[in-house]
This record gives C-alpha cells, sequence and structure tokens, in this order.
C-alpha cells in the first residue's frame, strides 16, 4: 500500500467523488433493504411466526399452484393428517381478510380462527366463543384495547387480550376462536370449508426424516403440503412485491460493481506509466496488484461504511413512523458485505490491467 | 565482470519478416567504471540498455549481471535481479507524482520489502549526496529538471546496485545542469563501485568515461575510445 496509500492522498478530488459515489448507492441499498424487509414482514410474519413444520393446502387444480387465497380444506382432510402416524399435531388455520372495527375506527384486519387448544396463537388461553385477541397493530389502528367490543364482517367479539405483532398481506391480525372463524362467512368454493390450511408439526421435527409419508398424506387429504418458508410464495402479494425490490436491490450491486470496475479502469489506464515504471524499478505483479486492490478496498470499505452509517441513522428515524423500515445486522450488515465484495468484484476485473503493462515502456517514456 | 553481454543478438516482429535491433553484441563493464555506448538514433542503443535491464531477452547470447546469467530466470527473478543489482536512470525522471522527493527513493527498499527507518536514513543521505536535502518533502511537480534529474539519479542507487544504466541523462538540462549530472554520475561511480553504462548523444561526455563504445545498426564497435 506504500503507493496506492499515498495516491489516495494525492488524487483526493477523484477519490472523494468516487467515494460518494459508493455512499450513495450502498445508502440507496441500505434503504431499499430495510424497507424490503419492513414490506415483507407486513407481508408475511403471521405465517413465519406459526409453530410448525409443514403448512398443508388443498389441491389446486392441474397447473396451477397452491394459494393461500384459494386454499380451502375440509374437516376430513384436517382428521386425515391428524391420525398420520409420525405426525404430532395437525391445526387447522382459518385466514381471511375483512373489515374490523371498533367504536368509530375501522381497519382492514386478516382474521387467523384457530383452535385455543393448538397453542398456535399468542394469548391462546384468551381464545374463546365471542373472544378475540388483537396483534398491537391491529389494536393501534382500532385504538382498541383489552374488554373493547369489535366488529370483525358479521362477527362481533370482545377483545380478551393484545398480543404479538403479526401481520398478513399487509394487515394486522386478529386471532378467533376456529368456531367464531368460521361465522365469517365462506370465501372458498367447499361448501363445508373449515379452514385455509392445516399446520402439521411432525414428531421429529420439519425434516421430515421420520418417516411421515407426506406425499401419502397428501393423497389421502387431497392437499399439498410445503414447508413454511414455501408457503410464502402462496402469498400472491409477497412474490410480486418482494420480486420486484429485490430486483432493485440487484440491479443496484450490478450497477455499483459496474461503477467502480469503470473508475478503477480509467484509474488504471492513466497510472499505467506509473506501473510501467514501478515494473522497470523491480516491482513484481503480485505486489502492484496487493497495491491496487488494496487501494480498492480501502476506498470502498470507507465508502461503504459511511452510506451504511447513513443508511442506518435514516432507518432508525423512519422505523418509529408508518413506514415498514426493518433494522437488523442482516438488513444493515448484508447489503454492506455485498457491495464491498462485488466491488472488490469490479476493481479486480480492471486493476488485472497492470499485468499487461510493460516495463519496457518505461525507457524513453516522456513524463 | 559487473556487466557482461556475450554474443547478444535481439530481433524484434516488423510486419512479415524481423528486424535485428542487436547482432552478436558482446560487452564487458567492470565495477567502478563508465562505459558510454554512443550512436545514431536507432542504432540499437536503448535496446542494448533494455537487455542489460533485463527489461526484454534476447534471441541468442548471454547477459550476466553481478554473476548472475539472466537467461535462467524467469519474470519474477528478473525483476528481483532489477531491485537488487540494477540501478536505473531513465531519460526523463519517470518520477511518481504522488510521492514526495524522499519516497521516490523509499519505494525502492518497500519493493523490496525494507521498512526500517535505517531506509529513511539512507535515503536521507543520498539525497544529501546529490544535493536535495532541503528538497526532501516537495512533489516532483515542485522541482527543476534538473532536481527530478538527480532524485532520478538518487532512486538508481537506493539499493546499492551492481550495475548502473544511465539512459541519456541530460537530453533534457541545459549545459551547465548536463554537466551537474554527469560530474555527480562520474563521482558516484568512483565511490559507489558500480558498473556504469551511460546512452548519450552528448560527445562531450565521452572524455570523462573510461571507455566508449559506438553502435552502428545493432552492431558494436569498439573501442572507439578508450581511457587508461
Amino acid at each position: 500500500m506504500f503507493v496506492a496509500w499515498r495516491d489516495l492522498r494525492f488524487a483526493k478530488g477523484r477519490f472523494t467523488l468516487m467515494g460518494t459515489v459508493i455512499v450513495l448507492i450502498t445508502l440507496l441499498v441500505g434503504l431499499l433493504s430495510g424497507l424490503t424487509a419492513g414490506l415483507a414482514r407486513e407481508n408475511i410474519s403471521a405465517i413465519t411466526g406459526l409453530p410448525a413444520d409443514r403448512l398443508a393446502f388443498a389441491a389446486p387444480p392441474s397447473g396451477q399452484s397452491v394459494s393461500f387465497t384459494n386454499s380451502s380444506l375440509t374437516e376430513d382432510a384436517w382428521r386425515s393428517w391428524a391420525g398420520r402416524p409420525g405426525v404430532r399435531a395437525a391445526a387447522p388455520i382459518g385466514i381471511r381478510t375483512l373489515n374490523a372495527s371498533a367504536g368509530d375506527r375501522t381497519a382492514a384486519v386478516s382474521a387467523f380462527g384457530t383452535e385455543p387448544s393448538a397453542r398456535i396463537a399468542p394469548g391462546s388461553s384468551k381464545l374463546g366463543p365471542g373472544k378475540a385477541v388483537l396483534s398491537e397493530s391491529a389494536a393501534q389502528e382500532l385504538a382498541a384495547g383489552v374488554g373493547d367490543r369489535v366488529r370483525l364482517g358479521p362477527l362481533e367479539a370482545t377483545v380478551s387480550a393484545v398480543a404479538g405483532d403479526a401481520s398478513y398481506s399487509h394487515t394486522p391480525v386478529v386471532w378467533t376462536s376456529l368456531d367464531d372463524w368460521q361465522r365469517l362467512g365462506h370465501s372458498g368454493t367447499m361448501p363445508k370449508e373449515q379452514a385455509t390450511v392445516i399446520a402439521l408439526t411432525l414428531a421429529n421435527g420439519s425434516d421430515g426424516s421420520d418417516g411421515v409419508d407426506l406425499a401419502a398424506g397428501d393423497r389421502a387429504a387431497g392437499t399439498q403440503t410445503r414447508t413454511v418458508d414455501e408457503a410464502l410464495t402462496a402469498i400472491g402479494s409477497y412474490q410480486a412485491e418482494n420480486g420486484s425490490l429485490q430486483l432493485m436491490r440487484g440491479f443496484l450491486f450490478v450497477i455499483s460493481a459496474l461503477v467502480i470496475g469503470a473508475f478503477f479502469t480509467v484509474w488504471t489506464i492513466q497510472r499505467s506509466a506509473d506501473v510501467a515504471v514501478l515494473k522497470a524499478l523491480g516491482a513484481s505483479t503480485p505486489y502492484l496488484l496487493k497495491d491496487a486492490l488494496g487501494q480498492a478496498v480501502l476506498m470502498l470499505a470507507a465508502g461503504t461504511l459511511l452510506g451504511t452509517a447513513l443508511a442506518v441513522g435514516i432507518g432508525a428515524v423512519v422505523s418509529g413512523g408508518d413506514v415498514p423500515f426493518v433494522l437488523e445486522p442482516l438488513t444493515v450488515l448484508g447489503p454492506a458485505a455485498v457491495m464491498i465484495v462485488l466491488g472488490v468484484l469490479g476493481a479486480a476485473l480492471s486493476i488485472r490491467r497492470i499485468t499487461a503493462v510493460d516495463p519496457l515502456t518505461a525507457l524513453g517514456s516522456a513524463r | 565482470m559487473t556487466l557482461h553481454l556475450d554474443d547478444v543478438t535481439l530481433t524484434y516482429p516488423d510486419g512479415d519478416g524481423r528486424l535485428t535491433a542487436l547482432d552478436s553484441v558482446s560487452l564487458k563493464v567492470p565495477a567502478g567504471t563508465l562505459t558510454a555506448v554512443v550512436g545514431p538514433s536507432g542504432s540499437g542503443k536503448s535496446s542494448l540498455l533494455a537487455v542489460a535491464a533485463t527489461l526484454v531477452s534476447p534471441d541468442r547470447g548471454r547477459v550476466v549481471v553481478d554473476g548472475t546469467d539472466t537467461a535462467g530466470l524467469d519474470r519474477a527473478g528478473k525483476a528481483a535481479l532489477r531491485r537488487e543489482r540494477i540501478g536505473i536512470v531513465f531519460q526523463q525522471p519517470n518520477l511518481l507524482p504522488s510521492l514526495t522527493v524522499t519516497e521516490q527513493l523509499e519505494v525502492m527498499a518497500h519493493l523490496s520489502g525494507r521498512r526500517t527507518k535505517a531506509v529513511r536514513d539512507r535515503a536521507l543521505a543520498l539525497l544529501d549526496g546529490v544535493g536535495l536535502a532541503d528538497l526532501a518533502a516537495r512533489r516532483p511537480h515542485q522541482l527543476s529538471g534538473g532536481q527530478r534529474q538527480r532524485v532520478n539519479i538518487a532512486r538508481a542507487l537506493m539499493n546499492d546496485p551492481a550495475v548502473l544504466l544511465v539512459d541519456e541523462p541530460t537530453s533534457a538540462l541545459d549545459h551547465e545542469r548536463g554537466a551537474a549530472v554527469l560530474d555527480l554520475l562520474v563521482t558516484l561511480t568512483r565511490e559507489r563501485g558500480t558498473a556504469t553504462v551511460l546512452v548519450t548523444h552528448d560527445r562531450a561526455h565521452l572524455e570523462r568515461m573510461d571507455r566508449t563504445v559506438s553502435v552502428q545498426d545493432g552492431r558494436l564497435s569498439e573501442p572507439t575510445v578508450e581511457r587508461s
């Protein structure tokens, strides 16, 4: 880093300009990552928070994928899974999005119906006929607390607890008993609809290696089982939204690598005469490559660190408000690490030109 | 013998054929002596310097630097030989713009993995020797042409080379400054015992040389002038 460090100090303007670009791209990626995670949490946290190894959906018609919207299961399917060897628990869950009201406040919510004994919902012990457990967001939007009356479509219930902060498809979750949920009305095509999905807990965990024949279970129950992660793709809005945001993030990563690569290409060409002199004086190619790559890593690390710090600061401010923003090590440090890795790759591809510089050009070169 | 070119032939691609830059050239330069290489433009002077500096490999013949036959060296080995045993004084100073005068010398030691305080002391001593101790903290753009050339010479001596290859060091300087640079080279060659090869167009330099050889169409005619 002898020459590279001094180049950084000598060509302050150029490196500051490039560093600023890295800071801004890192800031943008950091904000986008926090927002993506925040939106995802609002979309899927009720599903990812389910204490289940697999979810069984109603088998869709041939050529279609499983979806929460189209899944409608009968009691027979539940009983089929519950009686299956290796299945420790099979809990039906009903999911329906509807309007809720409390006093003069209304809000779109997702009603999740479960058997209180299944211990699926937070505050399950408080569930029962005519009772509802509100998530914190639902309680906030409806301005309702324990003991207040809330209306869920045609059903009126008393708030028995405010617990958890689960969301589903950008709506806060309200937990009810399965019997109450069934009174909300059918959304599926089956007249005997009992639930939307069945949460399966396997005897030996989620890997299914305990001998549970899931395919046979599906055939018997007329279902298709998915892991919880796989089941997220069955939320239509999540797939479209998350896919778009991840695509944007991916493009930003590619753009940053290209911009950094372009900068170091120009920089390497500009200093190729210096490189030729150093080679003529006896500098080895690995020495020169390490020197140049060290320079790139230093600039990337400084720019990324500053950009990440700014993203954390802005994220901390906005996450307290209405903006769905998640400030976690993964959303903060993950993008920063990817930025550095891709930036170094872009720089390395540019810097390899050093290997082609002919030291002979230093003899007779006029500078 | 510190530098020995033995029957060296060097050709370059030239259209469908090859151009002979050096044709069976042999040259021996003992330690502590200066050998001038003269000849018209395109005669092969720079090629001779490039071969001696191991910057290009000859098609035929041997180049021996301070007892090391360069034919057996790979690219890294030649780079190491240039670092440790060969000093090059370029025609133009070729100083690195981001380094101070002292750092231009220190980088030579850094290339060899030496990073002690003694390195700075040696750099300052060399700068003192070429009359630039007061300008140690300046950068190249803050120096005159003569000062830059003296830094160029001091840098070439930083790793205490056995062979000093000098490419027309006074071509960009006026007569007075050119004479001062030549004085410096003669003094340093005597003091440090380097085998110095100096490519020059300036006939006025020749009387200060121990020996002068002439290159014409890639062939060496010697001795043109040899002083006892």
